[in-house]
């Protein structure tokens, strides 16, 4: 049988209909398409719990809901205001100090430290990576605050006490603790991810401004950082996504304070907190509703900053590891 | 160029380049001394009651977390059981099976769902599980526990199945093997140890979770029978002891802080070691 | 001799390959004959492994690939045959050895045991007799259960050629079996191969004209895509009907 014209061999007619119906092919794709299938409405289960169970408090605050400066259960008053600033200020604190810090260590492992320390250390790094929150919130209370209470009372009150955001009264717990603690605990995921991207910077580039004259330094700043930024800056806003949702280490170090307060050294609260602190105890359809809504709240954002690392870190030649 | 500009050049690079080292020294050292601070606290406030005795009730010394470790087990096994074959077989899709438009979705929705925070998981399982059964359980904490392995598990199998040869494939494929056995008689044996060790990885990753348990398995101070009752675990009980106003129990918590991250350290340790002995490890 | 012609186990032609939107293979047509072996010769990229892996469908693995015109095996479309049921039939040697990471046995017994292989005692019958067949027995039978990847470049190729040989195919096609060994293990291949062409078609593809003309009663020259020439060795390499076949035996070309 001659075949005119061309056929994609995979649509060729190969055997009987009833044994393609019953090959172990036809089986296999089914069961791992059902699997991705169920991962999917898994997914969309989620949000959709999300959104009809915080339904209650959507209908009866509207966007209001983020922008109310008020949380009063006992009232029946639901504002995320003082939450969502302390999400966000916690977890800028913590970039502010884990992304210079990491960054310059991740530089100092890539390009300067000879191969064996640079594996050791990083090894140590990626342990520290996967130690769980909750210890790094025992590790807080009772390691962290009473340091802060000393480092903070002492110079840091000398130095900057006449700025609002380091006035008044300092208990230990604070925004600033929390952020402090947020840093430590991004600190190793930054460090092992802006590793990599500069370890994937050709080498070639930096022979090449080493060769004009050019510093160690001045080939790091002006040749391979340039190169290596977008995957950094992706390490860092996948950093800041797991800040925002970091409960526990928060909710041990922040104090727990509804109240929005200018200075960072008040006890503060955010959304992960006040859902792992008030859900088991809150009663009322309004109430619970209302938690929820922060969840949804909170996926929100993490979602929108995850999007935007994956595409930054996409863009580069480098992916984050499948074991991260 | 002038040779004061040389100088400052080369104190720059002198400044500069020792405040990285600086940086990564003072990172290890504050991290690494944090726990080694941990450690010797922990190992201190260990005894063997820790691991046989239930919890002594409030005010009372003494005491240990053997209900949280087995609990921690239980619902650990059943987020294996939610999680692992789910993740798998979406992994073996995504990388054997899947269309360019169907890879694009999953691996999007995965990704997706990495990124969700654990608690919004918890909220979910809370939603799904607890409020229909009317009940904390370790069923909700394992359904929690496995839904954030997912996208771990599928991400991982992924990559180590993309990582076989495609000479192992054509080998089976051309003695008369059809995808399916190729897949289950070579390509997945030869990937078996990568995906055992993204499997322990991401094991280890979610034995510290705590906030997802919170309103799912909840707690207990006593036993739990069977899955269908609220549920000590270890992080909770660390969450929960560190808090609270009492001596005893901040010491139990560094015992308990201990064993969480000897598990953990241990699991990771573990699988590195995996790793380094399979024939594919250039691969990952 | 007339009789072998008249037998030929493999008919193929005009046939036409495309990698998408490139053209591979042009009107290929020739005849494969029954237990001879016939080589493939040809520069790099001129469509040599192209051809030999229409031969058993291993390029519907390959996506956005298209074949036609007609192969026939015994007179039947083999697009028309299950897929399956045609590579073992049509077995495969490929350039780079590449052995399960099993046993030895595991390796060979692979194919038998898939194909729902009978009892142990004759899976370890055939695997035997496959190893004996690619003469490689006396070499590794007290080691039958140590990883494959133990072995020696041209023990791993010598396995792989026992491995399609253990499912007993009536046609064996090797892409550059020989490329990465030495001349000792070459020179076992060759020996071996001639061996099995007793009971089994062989196609081989080789970069190596004396391999050719050592081993093969049939080659055919192929050139961007193109059959050139096929004929009975001798002839090709002693007086080649065409100029190209010439320049390509006798060295004159790139
Ligand atoms: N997977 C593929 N996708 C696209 N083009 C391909 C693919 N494989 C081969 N080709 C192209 O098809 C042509 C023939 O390739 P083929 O591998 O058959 O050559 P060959 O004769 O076996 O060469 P060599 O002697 O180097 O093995 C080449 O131009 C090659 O670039
Ligand atoms: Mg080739």
């Amino acid at each position: 049988m001659r075949v005119a014209g061309s056929t994609s061999p995979e649509h060729a007619p190969t055997t009987s209909l009833r044994r393609r119906l019953l090959g172990g092919d036809e089986i296999a794709r089914f069961i791992v398409t059902a699997a991705a299938a169920g991962i999917l409405i898994a997914c969309g289960l989620l949000v959709y719990e999300l959104w009809v169970s915080s339904g209650a408090a959507r209908h009866e605050f509207g966007w209001s809901f983020i922008t109310g400066r008020t949380w009063d259960p006992n009232a029946g008053e639901f504002g995320a205001w003082p939450f969502v600033v302390g999400t966000t200020v916690t977890s800028a604190i913590a970039l502010l100090i884990a992304v210079p810090a990491g960054v310059g260590a991740a530089i100092f492992l890539a390009e300067l430290a000879p191969r064996r320390v640079s594996d050791f250390l990083a090894f140590c790094i990626e342990l520290l990576a996967a130690v769980p929150s909750v210890i790094y919130g025992l590790l807080g209370v009772f390691i962290l605050v009473p340091v802060m209470k000393v480092l903070v009372d002492g110079p840091l009150k000398a130095a900057l006490g006449w700025l609002p955001i380091f006035s008044g009264p300092f208990y230990g717990v604070s925004t600033l603790t929390a952020g402090v603690l947020l840093a430590l605990m991004v600190l190793p995921f930054i460090v092992s991810v802006s590793r990599q991207v500069l370890l994937s910077v050709p080498t070639e580039q930096r022979e090449a401004a080493l060769a004009l004259g050019a510093t160690r330094w001045e080939t790091t700043w002006n040749v391979v950082l340039p190169y290596a930024k977008r995957g950094i800056y992706g390490s860092a806003f996948l950093a800041l996504a797991r800040a925002l949702g970091e409960t526990m280490a928060v909710t041990m170090v922040i104090g727990n304070s509804p109240q929005l307060q200018a200075s960072l050294l008040a006890p503060g609260y955010s959304i992960a907190a006040v859902v792992a602190n008030e859900f088991t105890e809150a009663t009322g359809d309004l109430y619970v509703s209302a938690l929820i809504a922060l969840g949804l709240v909170l996926f929100g954002l993490t979602v929108v900053i995850n999007g935007l690392a994956r595409l930054l870190v996409a863009s580069t030649s480098t992916r984050a590891t499948a074991v991260q | 160029m002038s040779a004061a500009r040389l100088r400052r050049r080369k104190l720059v690079n002198a400044v500069m380049l020792r405040t990285t080292g600086a940086c990564a020294i003072g990172i290890a050292a504050v991290l690494l001394g944090i726990l080694g601070y941990l450690f010797l606290n922990g190992i201190g406030s260990l005894s063997l009651d820790f691991f046989t005795q239930l919890p002594k009730p409030v005010g009372e010394t003494g005491g240990g977390m053997a209900n949280a470790i087995v609990g921690s087990a239980k619902i650990l096994g059943m987020a294996v059981v939610v999680g692992v074959p789910l993740g798998f077989l979406g992994g073996v899709y995504l990388a054997e099976y899947a269309g360019a438009t169907g890879q694009f979705v999953v691996r999007y929705v995965t990704d997706l769902l990495n990124g969700v925070p654990s608690i919004v998981i918890g909220i979910f399982a809370y939603a799904l599980v607890v409020l229909p059964a009317k009940q904390f359980s370790a069923y909700a904490g394992g359904v929690a526990l496995g839904m954030m392995m997912i996208p771990i598990a599928v991400r991982s199998t992924e990559e180590f199945l993309r990582a076989v040869p495609r000479g192992l494939r054509e080998a089976a494929l051309a003695l008369g093997a059809p995808k399916w056995k190729v897949l289950v008689t070579v390509v997945v044996p030869a990937a078996r140890d990568g995906i055992i060790t993204g499997i322990i990885l991401n094991l280890a990753r979610v034995a510290g979770e705590t906030a997802p348990l919170l309103f799912t398995a909840f707690s207990n101070r006593f036993w739990s029978e069977g899955l269908n009752e609220p549920t000590a675990t270890l992080p909770v009980m660390i969450y929960t002891y560190a808090i609270s106003p009492y001596d005893d129990w901040h010491r139990q918590a560094w015992a308990a802080g201990f064993v969480l991250l000897m598990l953990v350290v241990t699991m990771n340790i573990a699988a590195r070691m995996l790793m380094a002995r399979s024939p594919l490890r250039g691969a990952r | 001799m007339s009789q072998a012609e008249s037998q030929e186990k493999i008919r193929v032609e005009g046939l036409d390959f495309h990698y998408g939107a490139s053209q591979a293979l042009f009107g290929v047509s020739l005849g494969v004959r029954t237990n001879h072996i016939t080589a493939c010769i040809g520069p790099s990229g001129c469509g040599k492994s192209t051809f030999l892996r229409t031969l058993n469908r291993m390029n519907d693995t390959v996506p956005g690939t298209r074949a036609s015109g007609s192969i026939q095996l015994d007179n039947h479309e083999i697009r028309d045959l299950d897929v399956t049921t045609l590579r073992r039939r049509v077995g495969m040697v490929f350039q780079k050895s590449n052995p399960f990471p099993k046993s030895i046995f595991d390796n060979v017994a692979y194919g038998p045991r898939i194909n729902g292989g009978g009892s142990r005692a004759d899976i370890a019958d055939q695997v035997e007799r496959s190893l004996r067949r690619a003469a490689l027995w006396d070499e590794v039978k007290h080691k039958l259960h140590q990883s494959a990847l133990g072995l020696s470049g041209g023990q791993q190729q010598r396995l792989c050629i026992a491995r399609a040989l253990a499912v007993e195919p009536e046609v064996l096609l090797l892409d550059e079996p020989c490329s990465a060994l030495d001349p000792i293990a070459t020179a076992k291949i060759e020996e071996l191969l001639l061996d099995i062409a007793d009971s089994c078609t062989i196609v081989i593809v080789t970069h190596n004209m004396q391999q050719a003309a050592r081993v093969s009663d049939y080659t055919g020259f192929f050139l961007m895509g193109r059959l050139v020439e096929f004929d009975r060795t001798e002839k090709i390499f002693q007086n080649p009907a065409h100029r190209e076949t010439e320049d390509y035996i006798t060295g004159r070309f790139g």
